[in-house]
């Protein structure tokens, strides 16, 4: 719901661990300027973030028990371009992509926080576009992969656990790129219809005359964005 | 943290929300079938979680049969015999206590409790349940496949759990088993978001932290661990399925089967224990941490006394919280640790036991010189604490690296965790279902058979436990179909085992006389009147029994003070409900 205070009343609230305190030991709510959603999807994350960490972890552990020698990532995710093979760079690329995403996005929710209507529409569509395009590379790296014969239960250059590790959790995450750019496009249009100007209710806001689900869900995408990163570490670079 | 008592006639801080009533519902499907209202997604996730348990509870009585009277019932095969244990495992541990505890009372209380008009999320907290329903289905569905449900062992440890010589292994039983799990977790998810918001953003005014009544507590602690716990479970239950249906080697090392060599290699089955338990211990908890709440709200509204030490019990129900996630490993003493592991593992674990004793000594302190009255929620919640220190004690056993690699796999294990996670959490159901009743239905529930129940259950489960302590010490071992007379078992058992299974036949009989009693009640039950425990919380102060959607009519109630004022001194009556302004002033005057 929305974030109107109705009355203020205190003078100013205290700072620092004596806010901190003071918050939690208020009534109605833990975080003072939080809304419902914001506060979900919050928490949403943290329960997200054990399932990477743990799909993280699974991965580490898979790779240092076989006895078998896990294959060279840069050679294996190599592009031959112009008689040369380039290490990593599709995935230079795709990371860059998706860093820029962030940044439309957080552009989208300063526009949000002003109520500039189009921008924010367009930056979102950006930000949408940018994610499909990620997508898109996701699924050209995933089949030239798989024409080099690496498969879940196999691959031609050692540890079988490598495609195993790598097709869950890229699919993985790629599955939480896909469903973002769903959203992203909903939200959008939504936007662009002027739907947040109104009072009006949907499913996908509370009808309060906000921006909300824009700021919602750059929480999302940025956290998305955050995970890569750490793959990319942990898959990519290791 | 917070103050306890707040001064008489205090002025309440403004409204920071506004107070806005959730959606209506329109049309007869929409209000009882697909409703949004958490007081009936909490009847449906009690009633599947209720129907579903009666499967369980009908599997024990097979696996009984089998244990008591070895080759008279040629139906159980051994094959079956593994099939029931696993189904019944985990259909209590997950799809009964989780859900009950969590979809059921979570539901119901949560919004009633903190003076909420429902959970900040109606539309995603009814998804919720239908996915749980959903998860329920793929799991009772695996009962009619070919090769039936999977006889892996609630634990469904690889490497074994996917291989053909485990009753559904290499057919559907073990798919349909992860996939229900999976569903059930992103079904839970939904449900769990609405619960930890709901108590931390949409409490009504004078409702902190430290008023809140201590069911919310646990309820509200669990659900948090929840929310980090099953990730490990969703994990390793997608990587297993991984392991069965594409052929990747996640848990599976090479492996020979029949004398032909498998395609897997190079995976690790001691990574799924860890996932597994990393999850599993905290479930243990999730399971327990609402009944601890539940069980000192119980004590407190029926010996009429405030809780002793309530602080103390939140703190403790955080601090058990917190550490058991690091606890993980002492189910794994005997898979091949480090012995450095096993020490601090054992560590861990008995210093849980220090928060958990805590608990226990202010239910004792609130018992003590307090107005007991023996209705029946008290009745099961007095079983509670007896069961629980029981199940904990035989726990401090296991908890030690040398006591348990003897005891590890005996029924001793077995009477353990039947004591501390299965009795005493469901007789805090019970106990909980008695008490809240009345709100739910408008009507009491039958005293005579809830006495009758009340008896054959308490009586009866120890009837049951007791003996398999002793079982298990003599050597005898978990998860075997049929015994025989083998040398290292020093005293025969068989007697003994015939008793335990005619006790669990009758304690069984005596859940379907509750179950009847609960429809029995919906009509003839005594009429309950909106507040018939005389408690102060919340719940028991709405306009309308049982209540109307929202919850609190034209406006939220105002919360003066903490949920255990009963037998104030000066008061009128014994108990001053929460959003009661007036202290009363001591007779005597103020110190
Ligand atoms: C009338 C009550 C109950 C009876 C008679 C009963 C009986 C049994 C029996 C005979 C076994 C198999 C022991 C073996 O051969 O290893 C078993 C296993 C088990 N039971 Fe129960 N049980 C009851 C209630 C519960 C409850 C309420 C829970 C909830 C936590 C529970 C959880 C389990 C678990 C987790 C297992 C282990 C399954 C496995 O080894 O994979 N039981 N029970
Ligand atoms: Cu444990």
């Amino acid at each position: 719901m929305a974030d109107v205070t109705l009355k203020k009343t205190s003078p100013e609230p205290p700072e620092g661990l004596a806010g901190f305190v003071a918050d939690w030991s208020s009534d109605q709510r833990a975080f003072k300027q939080v809304s419902w959603g914001k506060a979900m999807m919050w928490i949403l994350l943290l329960s997200d973030t054990f399932i990477f960490g743990i799909f993280l972890v699974a991965y580490m552990v898979a790779r240092s028990s076989t006895p078998e020698t896990w294959p060279n990532a840069s050679e294996v995710f190599a592009l031959h371009i112009g008689g040369a093979d380039i290490p990593l760079i599709l995935i230079a690329i795709m990371t860059f992509v998706l860093i820029s995403s962030s940044g439309t996005m957080a552009m989208a929710v300063n526009s949000a926080y002003r109520r500039a209507r189009g921008p924010t529409a367009l930056l979102m569509l950006a930000t949408a576009l940018l994610g499909a395009c990620f997508v898109g590379m996701q699924a050209f790296e995933w089949s030239k992969l798989i024409a080099e014969g690496v498969r879940p239960w196999g691959n031609p250059w050692g540890a079988e656990q490598f495609g195993a590790s790598f097709f869950m959790i890229t699919g993985f995450h790629g599955t939480h790129v896909t469903i973002g750019v769903i959203f992203l496009l909903l939200v959008a249009h939504r936007v662009w219809r002027g739907d947040f100007d109104l009072d009006r209710r949907s499913w996908l806001s509370r009808g309060n005359g906000d921006y909300e689900s824009v700021e919602i869900m750059g929480l999302y995408w940025h956290f998305v964005d955050l995970v890569w990163v750490f793959i990319f570490a942990f898959f990519y670079l290791w | 943290m917070g103050d306890i008592r707040h001064e008489a006639n205090a002025e309440l801080p403004p409204l920071e929300v506004p107070d806005v009533m959730p959606p209506h519902a329109h049309g007869w499907w929409a209000k009882y079938v697909f409703s949004q209202d958490a007081k009936y997604i909490a009847v449906q996730y009690a009633c599947t979680a209720l129907a579903i348990g009666l499967v369980a509870l009908v599997l024990s009585w097979l696996m009984r049969l089998q244990l008591g009277f070895p080759g008279v019932f040629d139906f159980i095969t051994p094959e079956a015999y593994y099939q029931f244990i696993t189904m019944h495992g985990m259909i209590m541990v997950i799809y009964l206590l989780t859900a009950i505890f969590l979809g059921g009372f979570g539901n119901y209380l949560i919004p009633l409790m903190v003076g909420a008009r429902d959970m900040v999320f109606p539309f995603v907290n009814m998804l919720s349940y239908w996915i749980y329903l959903l998860a329920v289905l793929v799991l009772v569905a695996s009962f009619f496949v070919p090769g039936g449900p999977t006889g892996a062992g609630w634990t469904l440890y690889p490497p074994q759990a996917i291989l053909s010589g485990t009753p559904g292994g290499q057919q559907a039983g073990i798919v349909l088993m992860l996939v229900s799990l999976i569903l059930f977790i992103i079904g839970f998810t939904m449900g769990g978001l609405n619960y930890v918001v709901t108590v931390l953003q949409a409490r009504t005014r004078g409702m902190t932290m430290m008023r809140l009544p201590l069911t919310i507590w646990g309820i509200f602690t669990a659900t948090v661990m929840a929310l980090l716990a099953f990730p490990a479970l969703f994990v390793a239950c997608v990587m297993m399925l991984f392991d069965r249906l594409l052929g990747t080697s996640f848990f599976m090392p090479m492996l020979v089967e029949m004398g032909e060599k498998l395609s897997y290699g190079g995976g690790s089955p001691i990574a799924f224990q860890h996932l597994f338990w990393f999850f599993g211990h905290p479930e243990v908890y999730i399971v327990a941490l609402p009944a601890f709440g539940i069980v000192s709200d119980l004590i407190a509204v029926h010996a009429r006394k405030n809780i002793f030490g309530y602080r103390m019990m939140v703190w403790a129900i955080v601090i058990i919280g917190a550490l058991s996630f690091v606890v993980w490993a002492h189910h794994m003493y005997v898979s091949g640790m480090h012995p450095w592991f096993g020490y601090f593992f054992a560590t861990t674990t008995l210093i849980i036991a220090v928060p958990t004793a805590i608990k226990v000594y202010n239910w004792v302190l609130t018992l003590w010189r307090g107005d007991i009255h023996l209705t029946l929620p008290m009745l099961f919640a007095l079983a509670f604490i007896v069961t629980f220190v029981n199940g904990g004690l035989t726990g401090l056993f296991l908890g030690n690296v040398v006591v348990d690699v003897p005891l590890s796999d005996t029924m001793f294990v077995v009477a353990h965790f039947h004591m501390v996670m299965g009795v005493a959490p469901i007789m805090v159901i019970f106990g909980a279902i008695y008490h809240w009743y009345p709100k739910i239905t408008g009507r009491m529930l039958n005293e005579a058979m809830g006495q009758v129940h009340f008896w054959v259950t308490f009586l009866g489960a120890y009837a049951i436990f007791f003996p398999m302590h002793y079982v298990g010490l003599v050597g005898v071992p978990r998860r075997y179909y049929e015994l025989g007379e083998p040398a290292f078992i020093s005293t025969p058992v068989g007697g003994l085992n015939a008793f335990i299974s005619v006790a669990a036949l009758i304690v069984g009989a005596a859940q379907i006389l509750f179950l009847f009693n609960l429809g029995w009640s919906l009509r003839h039950g005594r009429d309950a009147g909106s507040n018939p425990w005389r408690a102060t919380s919340l719940e028991w102060q709405t306009p309308d029994t049982p209540p109307r959607h929202g919850n609190w009519g034209e406006s939220l109630p105002l919360v003066y003070r903490w949920a255990y004022d009963y037998s104030v001194p000066g008061a009128a009556e014994d108990f001053i409900a929460q959003n009661d302004p007036v202290t009363p002033e001591p007779p005597g005057g103020r110190l």
